[in-house]
């Protein structure tokens, strides 16, 4: 019966720490860069809405893999206990 | 009997019916560290999608943003105000409160009355010849409306104004709001 986590579910919590990290930064990155263009579309500049909207799609995109990956890795360790 | 504190893991199938504390606490001791986790990064990526619907939001606002029409007012007659005072005066619309400084003899500057930061009313301060935010200390230039200190990102937005024969008359706003 497995009480403890053994080491491949440890190495697992470090992967899925790490992409959570990971995550993280790309969401303040995408914080700020609703600020910005927040920002920029009150003082009047709409020029900037369309590239900050793709960044910000390309930054999403990269957060849900992020987000599958911890999910498939939570999959595999309940899966190998 | 068997015993309900004995602990075992989820899918050990061993008993025919679960005991009620189980629908309670689903989870594993071990595998709660994951949940946890994976619950996070749950949230964050929704944080994520949030962020990207905010930037869209943006756009479509853009696509529909139609140009502001000004109509011409007279907001106040030459000679007035005397040098260093100040008039209010509402402009483009009733409650848009504005604020003219005649700066030099001949020389008028108006903005909008509120910061940009979090429109608070600004005011002239003829000491340091510039506009101040009282709530907190944002001074903006006089000359061109620009930020010069604290948190206000971007500058006051500028009445134009045009002399024409003893009347000052706001013609438009810069940028348009």
């Amino acid at each position: 019966m497995a009480r403890y986590p053994d080491v491949r579910k440890g190495h697992g919590l470090t992967a899925i720490d790490a992409v959570t990290a990971i995550v993280v930064l790309l969401l303040v990155i995408q914080m700020w860069l609703l600020t910005a263009t927040l920002d920029a579309f009150l003082a009047g500049h709409t020029e900037t809405a369309i590239p900050a909207a793709i960044v910000s799609g390309i930054l999403f995109a990269a957060c849900f893999v992020m987000y599958r990956f911890v999910a498939r890795l939570d999959r595999q360790a309940r899966s190998g206990r | 009997m068997r015993n309900e504190l004995e602990p075992r893991s989820l899918d050990s199938g061993s008993f025919e019916k679960e005991p009620l504390w189980r629908d309670e606490f689903s989870i594993s001791k071990a595998d709660e560290r994951y949940v946890g986790r994976r619950q996070l990064a749950k949230f964050l990526t929704l944080g994520s999608l949030g962020m990207f619907a905010g930037n869209l939001w943006i756009v479509v606002k853009s696509w529909f943003r139609t140009p502001a029409r000004y109509t011409s007012s007279v907001v106040a007659h030459a000679g007035e105000i005397p040098v260093g005072g100040v008039k209010l005066f509402q402009y483009p619309a009733p409650g848009d409160q504005c604020i003219m400084v005649r700066t030099a003899e001949e020389s008028y500057v108006a903005y909008s009355q509120k910061c940009t930061h979090l429109s608070c009313a600004v005011y002239y301060s003829r000491e340091h010849d510039r506009l101040e935010c009282p709530c907190h200390q944002g001074y903006f230039s006089i000359r061109d409306g620009s930020v010069l200190q604290g948190p206000p990102t971007r500058p006051l937005p500028r009445v134009v104004l045009d002399r024409r024969g003893a009347d000052l008359v706001a013609i438009r706003m810069e940028p348009e709001i």
